[in-house]
């Protein structure tokens, strides 16, 4: 392919039952289409489920991906979303020795704050945009963090 | 009424009217082959191997239009399936394909036949279940047949454990299927379709480019008349073959890797492709940037995906091709079919300038000649099936198809083995046509355990094997493309094919002249028993013209001529 690949973010909205989240990135694998996160949960009250995917290709593939997912039997709806509000949370553990109150400060700044503190180590959360998650990641590495973890995007159309 | 899971597939099978089951037994599907047992509404055809259960299933349904269903146990009598159901899924025919799994209590533990089967069959099945209350069974059943043959028809895998068919539980089959997420568009945009045709009105050299989709649609008339009205010449693909009868004035013929000379042509030289049910498959398309380069294109297609997967749609069309093409024929008397004649010409003339042919220039008969004579014999009095190879490409050039459904083959997948058990399905649902399967020395040797079902079942297929001794696609291909380095193609070792045939109780014949052919086919027709008719061919010859893989269209390898 020639054409630019660009990142984009699809919401599919699914049937809950068994194996369908393996139906999801079987076709993903099965037609080589690139999955930079996923997540997925039960929409409250109802019997479906939300996927967030983060995925590239160029317009055509994008194309492709959002029909094919629509073709299997349990997607209900795909969004490719345009104008979206995206957010991730990510997790991360700090050593006890690390400045807290520095820490703290920059995480209030990504919506976040400090969410455990135990003898050795305490966890910090934020939750912005993917973007900015990168960001702050950048700029905590001197803070010697131990663990990172990120949830993947959740999105909604605005 | 309340009934065991095994019987709930029975009255299922029955409510369905399924008339032919193919399959094989085994441990895990055992309850509900102690049903098929006790009744005596549908017949079982017992294969000698789960593979060819599955394409003799496809051959019954693309012979006769309905679903086919194959039964078969767990673990390995699964995974011999798998072919058949890839297959169905690559060309798009509606099966329901019912496996038996290890008891509930015992999945995930490696049980003996264990195997995640609708693990393996989620990529090459349209959908597919694990039952794992047998009160969901008549709804899974019945949303089963209703996806295999709605929308874009495909395989549907049903996988159920050992304890489930003995499970005791409601039945009640008379429920609607109501799938909220699968609603397949099956009426096409009005707009789109008037703005079709108002493309159609101007264009200058536009041509039909008709897909196998037309027979799954059963749309063949429709197209007939859409082409007679409006005088506007069509290529078929390898799938379409019958859509068009072979003597119809407007079929340029079969276009692709291995189409004529004329179809290529005209699909590099049209100004609008009207595809009609046809995926774009790359056999078909060559090069993708120089295919039909200077067309618009208009496209009707079922299945949304297929559309601008590959060639952009300026016309997209989703919808049911039949209903598409009827509205098309409301809006036809706006084309004014002598506009073409130029287009026609030009059309002809390739055609003349470069004819399907192939030369007697040795003693050995020539495959091509077996095909077309058979045609000469039978012509719309057989059904053709074929395997995969050299034959295959052969029979899709020169055997003359007066109907849909006629042509039987591997096309998607390009399964060797196919040919035979699909014969047999084929024979099983059109009892009153003679079933042909043309095959390969290399292919027939895959399923010929067949031999066994088609002498129990009294089906008499009759393969005509044109053996060149060696797997003769790949060795052609060695031939243009490896500097003729022939690696693992001579199949110079084989069996006594005569030998074979009567070892199972058929018959065969050893044929090297035509006279011999002849008397060899009358025969086998007379003696109405499953026949190997092993004709030694012409060794080296290539199924031309051809375009090499990733060519254009325009630029085909012709045949040469040779001097004598």
């Amino acid at each position: 392919m020639t054409e630019n690949s660009e990142r984009r973010v699809v919401s599919v909205i699914v049937v809950n039952e068994a194996s369908v989240l393996s139906r999801i990135t079987d076709l993903f694998s099965g037609r080589g289409y690139n999955i930079t996160s996923l997540t997925v949960a039960p929409i409250p009250d109802s019997k479906y489920s939300r996927l967030t995917i983060v995925t590239s290709g160029s317009v055509r593939v994008i194309e492709q991906i959002t029909k094919q997912l629509h073709k299997l039997i349990p997607v209900l709806k795909v969004y490719e979303h345009a104008d979206l509000v995206e957010k991730e949370m990510a997790l991360i553990k700090f050593p006890i020795a690390e400045n807290i109150s520095d820490i703290t400060a920059f995480c209030k700044a990504y919506n976040g704050n400090i969410v455990n503190v135990g003898e050795n180590v305490f966890i910090a959360m934020i939750a912005d945009e993917p973007k900015r998650v990168d960001n702050f990641l950048k700029m905590i590495k001197k803070y010697n963090p131990k663990e990172i973890v990120r949830s993947g995007a959740v999105a909604l159309e605005r | 009424m309340r009934i065991s899971g095994a019987q709930m597939v029975i009255e299922a099978l029955i409510a369905e009217g399924v008339e032919t089951v193919f399959g094989y037994p085994g441990g895990a599907i055992m309850n509900v082959y102690d049903e098929i047992y006790k009744q005596d509404k549908f017949k079982h055809i017992l294969t000698r191997h789960e593979q060819a259960a599955v394409h003799a299933a496809e051959g019954y349904s693309k012979a006769s239009g309905k679903v086919g269903v194959a039964m078969i146990t767990s673990g390995p009598g699964f995974t011999n399936a798998v072919t058949g159901l890839a297959d169905a899924y690559m060309d798009s025919i509606p099966l329901v394909v019912i496996s038996g799994q290890v008891p509930m209590s015992l999945i995930g533990t490696d049980a003996f036949q264990e195997i995640d089967a609708v693990g393996i069959s989620r990529s090459c099945t349209k959908h597919n279940y694990l039952v794992t209350n047998a009160s969901d069974l008549p709804r899974v059943l019945k949303e089963a047949f209703h996806i295999a043959a709605s929308g874009r028809p495909g395989p549907v895998h049903v996988d159920i454990p050992k304890d489930v068919t003995a499970e005791i539980a409601e039945f009640d089959y008379s429920i609607e299927v109501d799938l909220e997420t699968y609603k397949p568009n099956v009426k096409g945009n009005p707009r789109q379709i008037k703005k079709a045709m108002n493309a159609i009105a101007k264009a200058k050299r536009p041509l039909f480019y008709i897909g196998g989709g037309v027979i799954n649609a059963n749309a063949g008339y429709e197209v007939r008349e859409l082409v007679k009205r409006t005088g506007i010449p069509a290529v078929e693909t390898f799938m379409a073959r019958g859509v068009l009868s072979y003597d119809d004035e407007l079929l340029v013929g079969m276009l692709g890797m291995h189409g004529s000379y004329a179809s290529n042509m005209a699909m590099s030289e049209t100004d609008l492709v009207i595809g009609l049910g046809a995926r774009f498959d790359d056999r078909v398309t060559g090069k993708l940037s120089e295919f039909a380069k200077n067309a618009g294109v208009i496209h009707v297609d079922i299945d949304p995906a297929s559309i601008s997967k590959l060639v952009n749609a300026d016309y997209p069309i989703v919808g049911d091709v039949k209903n598409v093409v009827k509205e098309m024929l409301e809006l036809s008397s706006s084309i004014n079919s002598k506009k073409y004649e130029p287009w026609r010409e030009t059309v002809a003339n390739f055609a003349q300038l470069h004819p399907l042919v192939y030369h007697e220039d040795t003693d050995r008969i020539k495959p091509q000649w077996v095909v077309e004579r058979v045609g000469e014999l039978l012509g719309d009095d057989a059904n053709i099936s074929t395997d995969v190879g050299q034959h295959q490409m052969w029979t899709a050039q020169f055997y003359p198809f007066s109907r849909p459904r006629q042509f039987i083959s591997s096309g998607g997948l390009g399964t060797m083995g196919f040919g035979f058990p699909a014969a047999m399905g084929v024979k099983a649902a059109t009892p009153d046509k003679i079933s042909i399967n043309f095959t390969g020395d290399g292919s027939i040797l895959m399923n010929c355990q067949e031999l066994m079902t088609a002498v129990e079942q009294k089906l008499p297929v009759i393969n005509i094997i044109l053996n060149n001794n060696y797997l003769g696609m790949v060795r052609q291909w060695q031939t243009l493309f490896y500097d003729k380095r022939h690696s693992e193609t001579d199949l110079s070792v084989q069996p006594d094919f005569v030998l074979l045939a009567e070892a199972f109780g058929g018959i065969g014949y050893r044929v090297t002249t035509k006279e011999e052919f002849d008397a060899a086919l009358k025969d086998a027709i007379e003696k109405n028993i499953v026949a190997f008719i092993d004709v030694v061919v012409e060794r080296l010859e290539n199924v031309m013209p051809m375009v090499p893989s990733g060519g254009s269209l325009f630029n085909m390898m012709l045949l040469e001529r040779k001097e004598k």
